[in-house]
């Protein structure tokens, strides 16, 4: 076993840099979970608040391939409303404040939905 | 084994190393691709394929040819190939991934090309295209892998890799079967739309392929211990030699029936191709080159002494791959392009970028048939020991 | 030693394939789960448009449909013409109708003077060769593009006989003067076309182009119904498709 040092020396700098989100965080403070800001007039969301927290992009999908590929626009949501399905025309038009709303949670995990590459975004005072 | 790729002496490791550069090089190109968009190339909308497409199409045909080796040895029992085959299977296995890299760098949208398996498509040949590309490249690292490590062990292969074997046979004829499709089915594309292009296809595989196998034999015998032997080699020329002449009878066929119908959207390709069409030659020089690397090449072949004679039959395979990779590389695809449907002809030009990834793409594929041939002469070093 | 290092990494390969294999098989699962249907009950419609050359001649310099169209749609202007996206634009009659002879025609029809756009083939090559289903025909012949899907392999581009498709061989963003928020732009990568304007349809609208024509050049219309406007058109007066030897059925008809 000549090579222990070498072998040792590589796993302990594969764990440092495995484990570099813990350090950094200890280094810098984790950052602060973010809530999204909600700024609208309306009660509710089309589906209730916690069904849309988890399952937002699953129900955007939805609406994706609903408007897209079948060319059916109108969503009938659990309660019976009906509204249009649009990223833009619906979704933004209560929460146009999208960087408070999408962009804060989306940032902190790091993750980047393509929709705004093409879709425009609602005009904000930055 | 793989082990075995990383001892070499002082050429080993420059040679990788210049590879290396290359391959940097065409990295750092597909990165400013990958931001700015295909704009980067010369294609154009109405030339939307050029160079990526082509080399895909041109490599194709080499990863096809392995089964110019395979064929006799296993179906015929041909003994001289014997040591051949295995330099056939790692050439296949690095020709389809260099297929797969230049699918890969023409996507507009390369993080979503695994929609093609997500919403799988029977009636798009590209879907099948995609099936029988990943289909060979997985029977010939098996292949392969299971042959040579009997080799290494000194013990005769397993029984199940026989039929294994004679799939990768047919198997190899419907990669380049079904990259024909591709093109030879669109009613849009009269260059393309021929019953012979398949056909074409092949005969262009079987001589690009073994003349470079032929090549690649004879450098590794100056540069390494290996010796493909002389009667091999010259068997592999005789390959060459027929499928050289059929693929030029089927060139010559096209041209007969394009030019003597003379049915305008027919013609025009090959006006375009060797003489120019409004003002644009820049394939013509080309194209001639290639139809005089062809004669050339026939001449030195189909003479037995000049085939006998392992430096002209060098001369000769280097004219082969040369002319054939122009007519394919290059004029084949461009060609389908020009005239546009509409009748409109755009200059297409490769970009400095464009050609920095394909010298990359192909600096990645000889970098890996390095490595696959240095395991494999190892091995053998290691079992004549 | 070395046969248990090549036997750790080979189960090591064998394990990180199966993880994946087995994500992308609940996601292929998944996806198949969402994919539409088209709906029992779809109604049979069959869209189509008539173009008048002559009416559009009327008004030589007009643009007003292919000015609806790019702001309706956010159609990049890219000033380098390889580059160029077209949903509905003028052609020369040659290159319009490559199989007529238009050697002694009105040489008014031999300039830019007739319109094209995409035919909304009934047997359309694009959708055939598209190896992910991005573009396809609607129930309503409407040949459809979903831009979230498209791979741009271009593939529809090599198939379609009237050069009726568009890439985006850059971000097309900065190329748009005025965006139009209700509709999105396109990103680089990937293909477009006239898409019939079935964001209209599905509201009841007609397409933006035929409303911005002051001639009534361009008439919009249900095939299968034996009373529209399309169809009387097409009972009365002769009109040409768009290169119907090659059996795409172009449902863009213009009268001759």
């Amino acid at each position: 076993m000549r090579d222990r040092g070498r072998i040792v020396t590589g796993l302990a700098v594969f764990v440092a840099v495995a484990l570099a989100p813990v350090w950094q965080a200890a280094l810098h403070g984790a950052a602060r979970r973010p809530e999204p800001k909600i700024v609208t007039t309306a009660k509710q969301c089309v589906e209730p608040t916690a069904a849309m927290r988890r399952d937002h992009m699953d129900l955007l999908y939805a609406w994706r391939d609903t408007v897209v590929r079948r060319g059916q626009r109108t969503y009938l949501a659990a309660d019976g409303k009906t509204v249009t399905m649009s990223l833009t025309g619906t979704c933004m038009k209560c929460h146009p404040n999208k960087k408070e709303f999408c962009d804060a949670c989306h940032n902190y995990l790091a993750v980047s939905p393509y929709c705004w590459e093409c879709h425009i975004e609602p005009k904000e005072k930055s | 084994m793989l082990e075995k790729a990383l001892v070499g002496g002082r050429g080993y490791w420059r040679w990788i190393l210049a590879l290396g550069v290359v391959i940097a090089l065409g990295l750092v190109s597909y990165l400013r691709q990958f931001a700015f968009g295909l704009g980067i190339t010369g294609l154009s909308r109405d030339v939307t394929w050029g160079l990526y497409i082509a080399q895909f199409t041109f490599l194709v045909g080499v990863a096809a040819s392995a089964v110019m080796v395979v064929l006799p040895y296993y179906l015929h029992n041909f003994k001289m190939f014997g040591k051949l085959t295995i330099l056939g299977e790692f050439l296949a296995i690095s020709a389809v991934t260099m297929c797969m890299l230049f699918i890969f760098v023409d996507m507009g949208q390369p993080t979503r090309v695994l929609n093609v398996m997500l919403y799988p498509t029977p009636h798009s040949l590209m879907f099948w295209d995609m099936v029988s590309l990943s289909g060979y490249l997985v029977l010939n690292v098996v292949i392969s892998h299971v042959t040579l490590a009997a080799e290494r062990n000194s013990v005769p292969p397993p029984r199940w890799i026989k039929p294994v074997i004679i799939l990768s046979i047919p198997w190899a004829v419907s990669i380049h079967t079904v990259t024909a499709f591709l093109y030879s089915g669109l009613a849009a594309r009269p260059f393309w739309m021929t019953a012979i292009l398949a056909p074409r296809f092949l005969a262009s595989a079987f001589s690009a392929g073994p003349a470079l196998l032929i090549l690649f034999c004879l450098v590794l015998r100056r540069v390494t211990r290996f010796d493909a032997g002389r009667e091999p080699i010259q068997r592999l020329a005789i390959i060459v030699t027929y499928a050289m002449l059929i693929n030029v009878f089927f060139v010559l066929m096209e041209l007969f029936t394009a030019l003597y119908s003379n049915i305008p959207e027919d013609v025009e390709h090959f006006t375009f191709l060797f003489v120019g069409l409004e003002g644009n030659t820049t394939l013509v020089p080309w194209m001639w080159a290639s139809a005089v690397l062809s004669v050339v090449a026939l001449v030195l072949l189909v003479n037995p002494r000049t085939r006998h004679d392992e430096r002209t039959l060098a001369a000769a395979c280097v004219a082969v791959f040369l002319g054939l990779w122009i007519e394919k590389g290059l004029g084949l695809i461009i060609a389908g392009f020009e005239p546009s449907p509409l009748g409109a002809v755009t200059a297409y030009t490769p970009t400095v970028p464009e050609i920095s990834i394909t010298l990359g793409i192909y600096a990645f594929g000889l970098l890996l048939i390095t490595l696959l041939y240095k395991i494999a002469l190892s091995v053998r070093g290691e079992t004549a020991a | 030693m070395g046969q248990d290092r090549r036997g750790f990494l080979k189960l090591a390969g064998l394990a990180a394939v199966c993880a994946t294999a087995r994500e992308s098989l609940t996601r292929l699962a998944g996806a198949a789960g969402t994919e539409p249907r088209p709906s029992a009950k779809a109604p049979k419609v069959r869209w189509a448009m008539v173009v008048d050359p002559r009416r559009c001649l009327e008004q030589q310099n007009c643009t007003a449909c292919i000015d609806a169209c790019d702001h309706a749609h956010n159609v990049p202007a890219f000033t380098n013409p390889r580059h160029e996206v077209k949903w509905i634009w003028k052609t020369r009659f040659d290159e319009a109708f490559p199989d007529q002879d238009s050697r002694y025609i009105d040489p008014a029809l031999t300039s830019e003077a007739v319109l094209a756009l995409c035919n909304h083939c009934d047997n359309p090559p694009c959708v055939r060769v598209c190896p992910t289903q991005a573009t396809w025909k609607r129930d309503d012949g409407i040949v459809a593009m979903d831009w979230h899907r498209c791979i741009g392999c271009r593939y529809c581009m090599a198939a379609c006989p009237y050069g009726s498709r568009s890439f985006n061989w850059e971000d097309p963003r900065p190329h748009i003067a005025h965006e139009n928020p209700d509709f999105p732009t396109r990103t680089k990568g990937v293909v477009e076309k006239c898409t019939f304007c079935d964001e209209r349809i599905d509201r009841g609208e007609l397409p933006a182009c035929v409303v911005a024509c002051k001639e009534k050049a361009l008439v919009f219309g249900d095939l299968n119904d034996p009373d529209s406007e399309v169809r009387r058109l097409l009972r009365t007066r002769f009109a040409l498709r768009r290169r119907a030897g090659l059996g795409t059925q172009p449902e863009v008809f213009y009268l001759v």
